[in-house]
């Protein structure tokens, strides 16, 4: 398999997946390209004349019907509540996990389900679960508290909780990749020399997975940022931007859904770009002071 | 007493139910009653502005309404049940065939790991973007005036423009190959890589064609990572709705637009109970997805 003539089947293959990778991004590039038209263009092809007329219009005018700048602030806003959330609790389960635990088995299958749970039902779930809250609460709690109180359903309660079902599997299944290439002999190593649980995890695990929990978070706030289908039914009376978005996909006929598009796929990938940066910077810092561990596993064992 | 627990915990470490706890919790609260909840309701009646508390099976009878005595005629729910059914289908042969082949390219036949990353990652960048966008992306390419009806008129394959290319099943069928084969390609490729080269070296040494070992020793290994792949696609298709509703121009039922459009009317029991029927064909769908697996295993 190593060295030597490349056989047919990797020319077919390299072929195959040239044309995958044209498949994925064409059309994200078209519409990027379309986003430009001239102010006389319309939806598709020929470009009518080069500007970023719609942007500005987008800018100015936002879409019309919808207020999409506070959608965009909402969903940018949720989008760091569920990555930080979703960073903070598959760090903190995925740790436990490395043991078992009463409950570990079922409460793996449980983040099973709810990765492969069909988005509807999560939605429909939850937005049910908070109506009959809200019929409780109307219906115990005393008339003075309720006067105001319209519903408990909302972005940061309901919307949050549906899009961490989403978000933490995805965490824990990335912790359980990285605890399977953890060298546990640095942990040894520090516990021997009298770390305490908390020392051994700020200054010796901590650091080295590092880069890799940037990753959650990563996964935390794009999947957030671009959830739609258990959000539906979940987020209340605002809607996030995809939501929004995908409202306006029959309405409106103009490019300016491109410019939206465009912008909001440029969000997503300065968030790939600054991740993947700060992971690569951690792992360079983090080449510089692996000698040190390494010496310290030398001197313990 | 706050002391006291800071050395606790700087000495013992936070207990593993501390740990686990808030992590399960939201399971707890954001699943599992909910799915729970979704059942009970099922049962319940509605009126047309309340939902009322009940233990009826009018919402499946209805669900399923003429659907015996109708046949051949396919009632309403067989009838989105099939139509879900045949995407699900194209999809999951489609996915599968492509992500198998890409993740076999990736694995066994791009040599250095550097080269494997980045092409991983150019497969992987799209799947961080937003779902809606990659969506209408296709409007400009598949419209009426799109660029590929402009293209095939212009070679003068067709006189008229295509109209089935957008808004119709083709169209949802090619968005959600577009946006879910990347979930195939993962656990395929994962599992090719933990496959030792030595096994392929030896069934090359003992004679076997490409294609033997391909069927004999590759796919056998990568099973795990097939069923996963397939799981996945499937569950996401059986439930979709948005793709359904963008790309086919709102026209096409399938069992989660159904669901979707139930919710939008209040109609909760109904939609409740549908979600129940769904949620049991798709896990009948996995229990049979890793059955098959099994036999062909012992066989």
């Amino acid at each position: 398999m190593n060295g030597g003539k490349r056989p047919l089947s990797f020319y077919l293959l390299a072929a195959l997946f040239a044309a995958f990778v044209l498949f994925l991004y064409g059309p994200m590039i078209t519409i990027v390209l379309l986003s430009f038209q001239g102010p006389n263009g319309g939806l598709t092809f020929p470009m009518n004349g080069v500007s970023t007329y719609w942007f500005s219009k987008l800018w100015r005018e936002g879409l019309p019907n919808v207020d999409i700048w506070s959608a965009f602030v909402r969903s940018a806003w949720l989008g760091f509540v569920v990555m930080a959330l979703t960073v903070v609790l598959s760090l903190m389960a995925g740790y436990a996990f490395r043991k078992r635990f009463r409950g570990s088995d079922a409460l793996f299958y449980v983040v099973i389900a709810s990765l492969i749970m069909p988005s509807i039902v999560v939605s429909l779930g939850i937005g049910l679960e908070f109506r009959l809250l809200d019929n409780a609460i109307k219906a115990i709690a005393p008339e003075w508290m309720t006067r105001s109180f319209e519903t408990s359903t909302g972005l940061l309660t309901s919307g949050l909780g549906a899009h961490l079902t989403w978000t933490l599997p995805f965490g824990l299944l990335i912790m359980f990749a990285i605890f399977n290439r953890f060298d546990r002999r640095f942990e040894e190593a520090a516990r021997d020399l009298g770390a305490t649980p908390w020392q051994t995890f700020r200054h010796v695990v901590l650091p080295i997975i590092g880069p890799s929990v940037i990753g959650i978070g990563l996964f935390g706030f794009t999947l957030s940022w671009d959830e739609i289908a258990r959000s539906s039914q979940a987020v209340g009376y605002y809607n996030t931007l995809p939501l929004e978005l995908q409202g306006q996909t029959t309405t409106v006929t103009t490019p300016v859904i491109y410019a939206l598009g465009t912008l909001t796929t440029s969000v997503s990938l300065l968030i790939i770009a600054g991740a993947l940066a700060a992971m690569s910077l951690l792992r360079k810092r983090q080449g510089e002071g692996t000698r040190m561990p390494e010496t310290v596993v030398k001197a313990a064992s | 007493m706050l002391d006291k627990l800071t050395t606790y915990i700087n000495e013992r470490g936070l207990p593993t139910w501390v740990q686990v706890g808030p992590f399960a919790l939201v399971f707890f609260l954001f699943l599992i009653v909910p799915v729970m909840l979704t059942v009970m309701v099922s049962f319940w009646n509605y009126t047309e502005y309340e939902i009322v508390p009940d233990f009826t099976t009018r919402n499946y009878v209805e669900a399923f309404d003429n659907c015996l005595s109708g046949l051949p005629t396919l009632c309403t729910t067989l009838k989105t049940y099939v139509t879900t059914m045949r995407m699900t289908a194209m999809v999951w042969v489609i996915t599968l065939v492509l992500g198998f082949a890409i993740a076999y390219f990736l694995a066994f036949h791009v040599r250095s790991l550097q080269v494997q990353i980045v092409l991983f990652l150019i497969c992987t960048i799209p799947f961080w973007t937003s779902n809606v966008i990659r969506m209408i992306s296709w409007i400009p390419l598949l419209g009426r005036n799109g660029m590929v009806n402009q293209s095939l008129v212009a070679a003068g394959i067709t006189r008229e423009p295509i109209e089935w290319l957008l808004f119709s099943e083709f169209s949802v069928v090619l968005a959600l190959v577009h946006l879910y084969t990347f979930f195939m390609i993962v656990p395929i490729f994962n599992s090719m890589m933990r496959i030792d080269r030595s096994l392929i070296e030896a069934a090359y040494d003992a004679g076997a064609s490409g294609w033997q070992t391909l069927w004999n020793v590759v796919i056998p290994l990568s099973k795990p990572g097939i069923v996963i792949g397939s799981i996945f696609v499937i569950t996401i298709v059986m439930g979709d709705f948005i793709t359904v509703g963008v790309m086919g121009g709102q026209q096409i039922a399938s069992v989660g637009k159904m669901i979707n459009t139930q919710m939008g009317a209040l109609q909760f029991p109904p939609a409740a109970a549908h979600s129940v029927i769904l949620l049991l064909s798709v896990l009948g769908i996995i229990w049979a997805l890793t059955r098959i697996v099994d036999i062909r295993k012992e066989l």
